[in-house]
């Protein structure tokens, strides 16, 4: 469905403003994949309190990734709205990392995911919130309010379920275990991101290692959970270039099913 | 995280039932009392503006004190409503009991004067 319009100009060298819409549907996808993870839950969590948290996390997300995607097609100058990215698109034309799209599992491996997620998202924004490209910036800055909330639940959640029964340890531990090789590409840049990290726009990726690297260390201390080692359990996928795994073709079919149906309706 | 092991402590004593529970297989389930699977009951008191008071806004679910507000914050102050939570242990609140209802409230039906609706309140004293 997209192949028509959204073909990137593949002569194109590295054109600054290219990737910054890149790093634009980077962020944005990864708000829209995991908030859609998320509200895979609804109405099926633990408990309703439990519910209500996750589903506001992943409204928080889905709003984030609207105004991702929106800038990202402003950038683009193809006349694609946020919607047209987010309901459009095929998946190996999706940007964001690995981690978000893995399923959600039991509660224990959705959280998680979740905490990895944020110990990133966090210092990316707050970044980002600097950014010497202004409509980057005030995007972040709102983003970021909500995101330190996310963090602080993800955070205290794997602390009590890492250090609570043995049932809970051994469980976040295997989700931990599970989802570790993942964080690898969170982590990462390519010579695009470096770029524009030097350039003052993007957020430098080092500098949000290093904060990430020194949040979940100390947390999952707390939680008597074992740091995995790096490296171990690759995987072949790369986010970045659109190479994902077997899960996300059933995400989009859900989540698009309804905008490709009916490609006019308004709601 | 700041109560260091409380927690595990607490659930350990739910869960593992180490005194009896391992070498007698058959007279374990009328011995030990089933496990509670519900977080204990908070009233939650949500603030909407300075300088009102904290307002009565429903109940919810958490294991401890910290979570009544984490939950609260979720539950309760999605549109922002709030710029402070109370949370307090249904348990702990005291309750007059409706049998008491005409001994406590009775006598004061028929005391009008006791409502100050009798003074006139100058018009530049605004709201009372």
């Amino acid at each position: 469905m997209t192949t028509n319009t959204a073909t990137p100009n593949p002569s194109a060298g590295p054109d600054p403003s290219d990737a910054l819409s890149g790093s634009l549907l980077r962020l944005g996808d990864n708000g829209l994949i995991l908030g859609h993870r998320l509200s895979e839950w609804c109405g099926k969590t633990p408990a309703l309190e439990e519910d209500i948290a996750l589903a506001n996390t992943a409204l928080d997300l889905i709003g984030q990734a609207q105004l991702w995607l929106e800038l990202a097609g402003e950038c683009e100058g193809d006349g694609r709205s946020a919607d047209d990215l987010a309901y459009r698109r095929d998946a190996s034309d999706f940007r964001h990392a690995l981690l978000v799209e893995q399923p959600n599992g039991d509660y224990g491996r959705t959280l998680v995911r979740q905490f990895l997620f944020d110990a990133w998202h966090l210092p990316t924004l707050r970044a980002l919130a600097a950014s010497s490209d202004a409509r980057v910036a005030a995007i972040a800055d709102k983003a970021s309010r909500e995101v330190a909330y996310h963090l602080e639940r993800s955070t205290d959640l794997i602390v009590r379920l890492g250090d609570g029964t043995d049932e809970s340890h051994a469980r976040m531990q295997g989700a931990l275990d599970a989802l570790w090789p993942y964080a690898d590409e969170l982590r990462g840049a390519d010579e695009a991101e470096r770029a524009l990290a030097a350039d003052g726009i993007a957020a430098d990726p080092d500098a949000v290692a290093a904060a990430w690297e020194a949040h979940v260390g100390e947390v999952l201390r707390h939680a008597t959970l074992v740091r995995p080692e790096d490296g171990r359990g690759r995987y072949k996928g790369d986010g970045r270039r659109g190479r994902h795994g077997e899960h996300l073709g059933h995400l989009l079919a859900e989540m698009q099913c309804l905008p490709r149906a009916y490609p006019d309706a308004r709601w | 995280m700041s109560a260091d092991g409380v927690p595990s402590a607490e659930l350990g004593a739910n869960g593992n039932d180490t005194a009896g529970g391992s070498d007698t297989a058959g007279a374990t389930a009328a011995e030990t009392p089933p496990v509670r699977t519900e977080w204990p009951l908070w009233e939650i008191f949500i603030r909407g503006q300075h300088g009102l008071n904290h307002r009565h806004v429903g109940s919810l679910h958490a294991p401890d004190a910290e979570m009544a507000i984490g939950n609260a914050r979720d539950v309760y102050t999605r549109r922002n409503e709030g710029t402070s939570i109370w949370a307090v242990r249904s348990a702990d609140i005291v309750a007059s009991a409706p049998s008491d209802k005409g001994p406590l409230f009775d006598a004061a039906e028929s005391k009008v004067y006791r409502h100050p609706t009798f003074f006139d309140i100058p018009d530049d004293v605004g709201h009372m």
